[in-house]
């Protein structure tokens, strides 16, 4: 090849992988991203329905129950305004407590309860998740507003 | 007072920094040669300064000085002496210091080295260097000085982390570091011969032990990281394609591409502009991975720091470093034209689709990490992305990548025919897919495509990249470092292939709930679990439980799973137990209490995962060995290389 046809081919190459690998990265983030959700937003509906999400938030004190020899577990899911009850098989991590926060990887099952398939809770004690930090923020702006307007 | 004495070595180690960086890139300009002679003086002074500066941290971590905050915020009394020293870069700011300390170690054995370079060049790579050095002493002293006082000391230290309190991740930073800021050293040479508007293959040439030593260290840290997340995390996985992993696994992959065009340049003087471009790019990528990491920008596993006001700092010395590299690019490498050409089909045009791939599957792993920061800037909906991603786009680019591998190694340069190569290649190709079915039908029963493809692809890179060196041993012929390194390397991609494959199909994992005297059974193993009992260490207490394990009627030992808590934050780790039998690592891992003496316990049979990180070794020990080639060291200077030559054989005679 000429020097000139060369660095062509080389400018068209490294254009074609770039759009390629552009292309294919949207397709599959689109395909295969989670959102994020709290209970409230589930409750109101925003949640998908048949895809998998993310749910986040505190596990509520008091509600872990542990069906009796096996490794199914109930806990329930707060924003502090509304809750959603959550199901998990399996292990939960070293830092799944009551009071903590938490993000659970599942879909919405039958009854309206959470069915999870990862269960999150890794950070130390003092961490939450991001997203539940900010939904709880939201929560006492719009506690503190509603009790001006209440006054 | 030590704490007050590193603090102000600090500042000496920035103004020498200073010193370097003007007297080394504006002497170098001006053609001032008199200026040149305060560069090497001030890198020896800015290594002894930073060095003091460590040696106060490191001191004050041993002599529990719970008065300085970085103390007291990463180490306890009853931590033992190693994590003392470790926890220097437990979080950001020792990190910080550790960054620079390397940058320091690798600017001195530079300066050292570049004594034969052309004095104006080596005085531009210091100067370079001597930048980078600037800015990062400068975001520590302005933002995240180590140093800090705690007034009134604190009586005790809040503890390191204890999932940092493992050998294998005390020493991944320093060696992923030394992989990150050896790309600085890439860097700096690429902004030389931009700086300088020349570039030959002497240049390439320089540049190739360095890099090439740069990227073995960065493979090495990265394998670490991976096992200690195996072993340590306690859930038996090894890559999550967490963000913290994809900040380092983006350099390595432009890295691997640079090498791969740095093999160019120095050849046949061809991808000049491209080669600088990785270099730039590698280092970038690199500053993102350890700013990613440790200015809290991403939150993971391994983001303790998390400080927004840092952030601005970061933004612009990243704005500053990457687009003041390009704009020198943009404006210095159109004179940097490659003048000969090549067939396609050529070796040059295997490793120029090598390094197309390898940016492709940087970028694919870029837009997975940065999507969910990015969609959170722009306040869409909360995203995050994972392996459902990752893995299938992954794939992608590196398939085709693996499968030019075996037939590229034996193109020629300039030419594009592969002669009589040809036919060897196709029955190592035969061979391997022959193998491939063997494995997976005879030994384990099952054949997924994919599975075929990896075990075909594995056997075939590995058996074509042997091809030559026995041809060359058969025929008594010496073998050059640089040869046997990449044959090693290459060995070391197809081991990794095979094992990443074995691994990823025929893992089977189990979380079954047992009590004392129960059983279950993973993958033809039996584990019997014997309950659980109290446990006391130095600095946690907790629960250990055993489990017997048998295949067959055969015994093969007892495991001992751990769950700690530690006292002073009062987290809880497990501890996995693991045990190799004939390349499969079983993997116990121990859950929570059920009552009534049940426990939910993970049981993992996971096939050749250490081979994982052995071939990932392989890699980096090629890459070492490739880097300390004779060619490069000659390649300095030919006036002082006759010599050496000549006395060389006086002495062989």
């Amino acid at each position: 090849m000429t020097p000139r046809r060369r660095r062509l081919s080389l400018v068209l190459g490294v254009l074609a992988g770039v759009a390629i690998a552009g292309g294919l990265t949207l397709r599959a983030l689109r395909a295969n991203v989670m959102f994020f959700f709290d209970p409230s937003q589930v409750l109101a509906g925003e949640a998908p329905r048949a895809e998998r999400f993310r749910l986040g938030g505190m596990v509520e004190k008091g509600s872990v129950r542990r069906a009796p020899g096996s490794l199914e577990v109930n806990f329930v899911v707060t924003d502090f305004r509304h809750e959603l009850p959550v199901r998990y098989t399996g292990v939960l991590p070293d830092l799944f407590r009551e009071g903590q926060g938490v993000v659970a990887h599942g879909r919405i099952g039958a009854q309206g309860v959470f069915v999870a398939d990862e269960v999150l809770a890794k950070h130390d004690e003092k961490y939450v998740p991001p997203e539940v930090a900010r939904a709880l923020k939201k929560e006492a702006a719009t506690a503190a507003g509603g009790a001006r307007t209440g006054s | 007072m030590l704490p007050e004495l590193g603090h102000f070595a600090l500042i000496l180690a920035l103004l020498l920094a200073l010193v370097q960086a003007f007297f080394g890139i504006a002497g170098a300009h001006l053609r001032r040669d008199r200026w040149l002679a305060a560069v090497g003086p001030a890198v020896a002074g800015q290594f002894v300064m930073v060095a003091t500066a460590i040696g106060c941290l490191v001191t004050a971590f041993v002599s529990h000085d719970f008065s300085v905050r970085y103390v007291a915020e990463n180490s306890n009394s009853a931590l033992p002496l190693f994590y003392r020293v470790t926890a220097l870069w437990g979080a950001h700011e020792g990190s910080l210091l550790l960054w620079i300390f390397l940058l320091a170690c690798w600017t001195l054995a530079v300066a050292v080295g570049a004594a034969r370079l052309p004095p104006r060049f080596a005085a531009r790579v210091l100067g370079v260097l001597g930048v980078v050095s600037c800015g990062f002493l400068l975001f520590t002293l302005a933002t995240s000085n180590p140093f800090l006082r705690l007034i009134p000391a604190a009586p005790d230290g809040r503890d390191l982390n204890p999932i940092l309190q493992d050998p294998a991740l005390a020493i991944h930073p320093p060696i992923l570091y030394t992989g990150y800021v050896g790309f600085a050293v890439a860097f700096a040479f690429a902004c030389a011969a931009m700086l300088e508007g020349r570039l030959d293959q002497a240049w390439a040439r320089w540049t190739r032990p360095w890099t090439t030593s740069a990227w073995a260290f960065l493979t090495v840290g990265i394998a670490l990281g991976s096992w200690w997340a195996y072993y340590e995390l306690g859930w038996g996985g090894f890559w999550f394609w967490d963000p913290v992993e994809n900040a380092s696994f983006m350099p390595w992959l432009v890295g691997t591409a640079l090498v791969h065009s740095l093999a160019v340049t120095d050849k046949r003087g061809l991808f000049k502009s491209w080669t600088l471009l990785l270099a730039i790019l590698a280092f970038s990528l690199s500053l993102l991975g350890t700013f990613l990491v440790r200015s809290g920008v991403l939150v993971s596993v391994h983001s303790f720091a998390a400080d927004p006001t840092r952030g601005i700092f970061i933004l612009v010395f990243l704005v500053l470093m990457i687009g003041g590299s390009l704009a020198l690019y943009a404006w210095r490498a159109p004179l940097l034209r490659s003048a000969a050409g090549f067939e396609l089909g050529a070796r040059e045009s295997f490793l120029l689709f090598n390094n197309i791939l390898l940016v492709i599957a940087a970028a694919i792993v870029f837009g997975g990490t940065m999507a969910p920061l990015i969609a959170d800037a722009l306040g869409l909906p909360t995203l995050s992305v994972g392996t459902p991603y990752f893995n299938p786009t992954f794939l992608m680019p590196v398939l085709p990548l693996l499968a030019l591998l075996p037939v590229g190694l034996h193109a020629n340069w300039k030419k594009g025919r592969l002669r009589q190569k040809q036919r060897q290649i196709l029955t190592a190709l035969a061979a391997a897919l022959v193998l491939s079915l063997a494995v997976s039908l005879g030994v384990f029963a099952q054949a997924k495509i994919l599975t075929l493809v990896g075990l075909t692809l594995g056997p075939w890179i590995i058996l074509s990249s042997l091809l030559d060196p026995l041809d060359r041993w058969r025929r008594q012929l010496s073998l050059s470092r640089s040869v046997l390194g990449m044959t090693t390397a290459h060995v070391g991609v197809g081991l990794f292939v095979i094992a990443l494959t074995v691994v990823q199909s025929f893992t089977q994992e189990h979380d079954v709930a047992l009590a004392r005297g129960e059983k279950a059974s993973v993958g033809g193993y039996e584990f019997r679990f014997e309950g659980v009992r109290g446990l006391e260490g130095a600095n946690y207490e907790g629960v250990r439980g055993s489990v017997v394990v048998t295949r067959g009627t055969v015994p093969l030992g007892t495991l001992y799973p751990e769950k700690r808590r530690y006292f002073v934050q009062g987290t809880v780790t497990t501890e996995a137990a693991i045990q190799m039998t004939r390349g499969t690592n079983l993997l116990i891992a121990l859950g929570d209490d059920l009552g009534a003496g049940r426990w939910s316990v993970r049981l993992q049979v996971r096939p050749l995962v250490s081979l994982v990180w052995l071939a990932a070794l392989l890699m980096a020990i090629g890459g070492a060995v490739a880097g300390r080639d004779r060619r490069y060291r000659l390649a300095r200077s030919p006036a002082e290389a006759a010599p050496a030559a000549a006395g060389a054989k006086q002495a062989a005679g």
